[in-house]
């Protein structure tokens, strides 16, 4: 479990991490989620202590990261940039931070083969590629078998075979009861592995939701309905309360009202429909429109860049 | 199926206190030191530095040197001890290289996520880095000694022995002042944070001051040249009172103001530690 009350964080003028409040529960895949610049790494580098916060606290099974005597029995942690002496094996880099928790050598054997690694445990991790840099990373948060791990954006480099490995992982991490808190900017990523979803942008909370309820709550599913009387239906929809949008070929997006009560309607005033469905907003349409306002670098339409 | 233990339990958590937790970091601390090329590199240059120029003026000065000259000399243990104008280099790198390195490698995050007791680390960084800077300081500085003895003919005037006055405690100071001198370096690069930074500071504090003194009043350099660290360690290492206005510290009392100057430096880092942002 992991728990940040009004967390807040500035580097000079910019405005990092803004009265942030989440809370991450056991058993579950917790996507962190937001676009670059959002401050998910900041968020992290406060949750391990490694920055302190300006205001607000954040604890990990109710106690300060900084409070623990030999953390990695409790936290595994994967940053987002490399944190290994490139200069050193892969197996001496996972044995200094052993010892330092009173690890043994042979649990060192056990996450290098956990992540696939073994083959190359004895070789300098500077001539690492980046894939293989993050599994040693993952190695590295996996030492202490801990209850608690965050994970910045574990699947930067790996291959596809990579990812699914990631992917299965996390989930059967979480089915053992453990607290899995995963950043991404990307929500593809996080589809088929999150079970609940914290959304920031320029530092704040946008949304704290599981996954399905982020899609039941969002203003993107309607009805799309198409008809030869599109105007008159269009007014007695208006007039029932519900909110249609009429798009260019004449189709409506009606939202407010259930597909039932449309069609309904419809029969009782005696319009032919020639098509009436429910569409569901995907995650990734409700993840761009949460976070439209909030990134930091927007690109020009593709009209607009495209003219010379 | 349990994705991270072939046997759930397998890694039992230590139960020890402090003292013993204490000891594991310092365990991890000498690992660390023990693995990475640069350690290896450093050693071997203050060896190579110290030994060899001592051989090689062993063989030469009783060639080059008339007899006279030689039974001239004052501070005749400055002849074995030679190389440490070049070895100084190599274990003041070794010093600031082994806080900087975490730093530029990123391995810092992963130190301070294993060990949030910060201060914890850089006490054990200090006791690692002084035990085997000490230990190669002197066994260097002891080689050096007898490798200039061993090529000097048996009956050059320029012979000494650990019992003549001064000479064992200036061979032993070179050493220790090795050891300071990487220990300056440490708590340089805890406070810099940065090789180059960390690495100019340390040369700079060495080389510098003594050229600007020289450009001063006679009465400067009586009064403050003694402290100066340079000055300070030459008391330590050389037999015999300083050269012109600069009148050498007693060895040991130089060898108090080498060992303020790291222990600031030091102090410094300790308190900056904690307080900044890894």
């Amino acid at each position: 479990m992991i728990e940040a009350s009004g967390l807040s964080k500035r580097y000079g003028a910019t405005i990092a991490v803004d009265d942030l409040s989440f809370t991450v529960p056991p058993g579950s895949v917790t996507g962190f989620l937001g676009p670059n610049g959002a401050g998910k790494s900041t968020t992290m580098r406060l949750i391990l202590g490694l920055d302190a916060p300006d205001c607000g606290a954040v604890t990990v099974n109710g106690r300060p990261y900084t409070s623990y005597r030999r953390p990695l029995f409790a936290v595994g942690a994967l940053l987002e940039a490399r944190s290994f002496h490139g200069g050193r094996s892969a197996y001496s880099h996972l044995l200094c931070l052993a010892r330092s928790n009173g690890i043994g050598r042979s649990r060192v054997g056990e996450v290098l083969d956990l992540v696939g690694l073994d083959r190359a445990a004895r070789k300098r991790a500077g001539g690492f590629s980046l894939g293989m840099g993050q599994r040693l990373g993952i190695a590295a948060a996996l030492l202490g078998d801990p209850g608690v791990l965050i994970l910045d954006e574990p699947v930067n480099g790996l291959d596809p075979e990579g990812v699914a490995w990631i992917r299965d992982l996390l989930k059967s991490l979480a089915a053992e009861g453990r607290t899995v808190l995963v950043s991404s900017h990307l929500m593809s990523e996080m589809e088929n592995t999150a079970d609940r979803l914290i959304i920031v942008g320029r530092g704040k909370l946008i949304a704290q939701a599981a996954i399905g309820d982020l899609l039941a709550a969002g203003p993107g599913s309607h009805a799309k309905v198409r008809s030869p009387q599109a105007d008159r239906l269009a007014a007695l929809l208006q007039a029932q309360g519900a909110a249609v949008h009429r798009s260019q070929d004449g189709t409506l997006a009606v939202t407010g009202v259930s597909t039932d009560a449309i069609g309904e309607l419809a029969r009782a005033n005696g319009i032919t429909l020639a098509e009436l469905s429910s569409r569901q907003a995907s995650l990734e349409d409700r993840y761009m429109e949460l976070t439209r306002d909030t990134t930091d670098y927007h690109t020009a339409a593709p009209a607009t860049a495209a003219r010379k | 199926m349990s994705a991270t233990t072939a046997q759930p339990g397998a890694t039992a958590q230590p139960h020890g206190g402090a003292a013993a937790h204490a000891a594991e970091v310092l365990a991890a601390e000498w690992h660390k030191i023990r693995t990475v090329r640069s350690t290896y590199w450093a050693l071997a240059a203050a060896t190579a530095f110290n030994v060899v120029t001592a051989a090689v003026l062993g063989i030469v000065l009783p060639k080059t040197l008339t007899a006279d000259q030689q039974a001239g000399m004052h501070d005749r243990v400055g002849l074995p001890l030679g190389g440490l104008h070049v070895s100084q280099i190599a274990i003041g790198v070794l010093g600031v290289l082994i806080i900087t390195s975490e730093y530029s490698s990123g391995m810092i995050r992963a130190t301070l996520s294993a060990v949030p007791q910060r201060r914890l680390v850089l006490a054990a960084k200090t006791a690692v880095l002084g035990a085997a800077a000490a230990t190669a300081g002197l066994a260097t500085c002891y080689a050096a000694y007898f490798a200039f003895q061993a090529f000097l003919p048996a009956a050059s005037p320029l012979q000494m022995s650990l019992s003549d006055p001064g000479v064992a405690r200036a061979v032993a100071g070179a050493g220790l002042y090795l050891a300071v001198l990487a220990l300056l370096g440490l708590g340089l690069g805890a406070i810099l944070r940065s090789s180059a930074g960390a690495m100019t500071a340390l040369f700079g504090l060495l080389f510098v001051p003594t050229l600007i003194l020289a450009l001063l009043p006679a009465s400067w350099q009586a009064t403050v040249g003694p402290y100066l660290p340079m000055n300070a360690a030459e008391a330590l290492y050389t037999v015999g009172a300083g050269t012109g206005h600069l009148k050498h510290l007693a060895p040991w009392a130089g060898f108090g103001v080498l060992c303020a100057y790291a222990t600031a430096a030091l102090l410094a880092g300790f308190i900056l530690i904690s307080r900044r942002d890894a």
